[in-house]
């Protein structure tokens, strides 16, 4: 079972349906017990990042979700539960991430051209930048759909494919049982579907 | 590089799709729900429901339309119609939808963007206005494009991204329906108000129309259209694989993937 972890950011509705219509069995929970018993975790999350950090750590997820990933099971954040797997965030102030992967989540203004618009929102190709699971049935140029205006900074050869919106923004980032997705995999169409199956897949990691 | 979207609107009353007809390769053409896969199998990159339903059993149908539609087609859902309060946002959200779009509720009471904006994120809040031009200037229109409200549209763009919008649907009055292109003029204009991104609706009539917008108004993101994708005038696959010829960027499914 894969636990989609309810922290109160965002909405929930679109992943767990897309993960049951891939057949994949999971659950939405903040159960302690529920969590702890999961194959597999989720790290939803939209908004700020700060926010999302106080929220995970009020509700004892952050502790919970640091064990599990530790102990080897599978993790998958997915845009801001992307970023907050990192080590520090420069949103609206200086936070500290799980420190889970290597890197930090900076503003795309300045790094940007001036004529690109922030929120980076729509549809972008990917390039593939190195060798995961959840790419397997992923080719060169596959669209996913982003929408987000900070992005991972210094995540060297975690990064396993990216897209360019003037820079290369992270989009699929790994490191061992840990991925990051910063765009929806549960709003990519085909594309993010391939990704959710291969992350539901026994044989992942 | 970011691709320009193409984004097919559904009018929804009482369950059904308003002008779904002369429609090939679905059942049912008036099942918002059969539509929606369509679009989506079809190379879709959004898709917007308006609800267009006065009567409170048709409201209770749209929620249950929306709820399928979302457990099947995974692609970003925007949801307009009826949206005054943010009570309405969770009714929505609670059912599938990604973004929603207010109009005639934000005229109403313009805080309702930045309540929404504040407890959802910007990106979940898409401003939707109609604009028709009178005496020279650009005016936004309520209730369907009935009435002058008499409100500047540039100004209100622009007050609409800094209250928290965090997109906005253009429909131009003056050219919706005529099928002769996009209003370029006022795009053009609104481009200058805003850094948000700008969805253009009114006008599209062939596939050569979206090119002309995407090239004359570079900073308009998205193209919306219903009827000429209803009636099946222009079909997806066909309007996107023409456009990516055109040098614009666009997302073209493969072809296992449709």
């Amino acid at each position: 079972m894969i636990a989609i972890i309810d922290y109160g950011v965002g909405n929930l509705y679109s992943l767990s349906h897309s993960l049951s219509f891939l057949g994949i069995d999971n659950k939405v929970t903040r159960d302690r017990e529920e969590i702890l018993g999961a194959d597999k975790i989720i790290l939803p999350g939209v908004g700020a990042f700060g926010d999302a950090r106080d929220k995970l750590r009020e509700t004892g997820m952050d502790a919970l979700v640091l064990q599990k990933a530790r102990a080897g099971a599978p993790l998958l954040g997915i845009c801001l539960g992307m970023q907050l797997l990192f080590e520090k965030s420069y949103e609206y102030g200086e936070h500290e991430g799980l420190g889970l992967l290597p890197g930090e989540i900076c503003p795309l203004k300045p790094d940007i051209p001036e004529n690109l618009k922030v929120p980076h929102i729509g549809w972008n190709g990917l390039c593939i930048q190195g060798d995961s699971p959840l790419l397997k049935d992923i080719q060169e140029g596959d669209s996913v759909y982003y929408v987000h205006s900070f992005y991972a900074k210094g995540a060297g050869d975690a990064v396993k494919a990216a897209s360019e919106y003037g820079v290369m923004v992270p989009g699929l980032v790994q490191r061992g049982n840990v991925f990051g997705a910063q765009f929806h995999p549960e709003k990519s169409g085909p594309v993010g579907l391939k990704m959710l199956k291969a992350f539901g897949e026994e044989t992942l990691c | 590089m970011i691709a320009k979207r193409i984004i097919p609107c559904l009018d929804v009353r009482n369950g059904r799709v308003v002008k779904g007809t002369n429609f090939e390769g679905i059942q049912d053409v008036a099942d918002p729900v059969e539509m929606a896969k369509y679009y989506n199998d079809t190379g879709a990159d959004e898709l917007v429901f308006y609800d267009i339903t006065a009567s409170f059993e048709g409201r209770g149908l749209f929620t249950d339309i929306l709820k399928r539609t979302a457990a099947q087609v995974f692609i970003p859902l925007t949801v307009g119609g009826g949206i005054n309060d943010v009570s309405d946002f969770e009714r929505v959200l609670s059912c599938g939808a990604d973004k929603v779009s207010v109009n005639s509720g934000a005229i109403k009471d313009p805080s309702l963007i930045e309540r929404a904006a504040k407890r959802y994120g910007d990106q979940c809040v898409v401003l939707s206005m109609d604009v028709k031009r009178v005496d020279g200037q650009f005016r936004i229109f309520a209730k369907g494009g009935r009435i002058d409200t008499g409100i500047d549209a540039l100004q209100w763009a622009h007050d609409g991204q800094e209250r928290g919008a965090g997109e906005l649907v253009v429909n131009s009055i003056d050219t919706d329906g005529v099928k002769q292109g996009f209003d370029l003029e006022m795009l053009a204009a609104m481009a200058k108000q805003v850094t948000i991104p700008i969805i253009a609706s009114g006008g599209a009539g062939k596939k050569e129309d979206f090119k002309t917008l995407f090239e004359s108004v570079p900073q308009v993101d998205a193209g919306l259209a219903a009827s000429i994708f209803h009636r099946k005038e222009v079909s997806l696959p066909e309007l996107k694989r023409y456009l990516a010829q055109q040098g614009i960027p666009m997302r073209i499914l493969r072809e296992e993937e449709r």
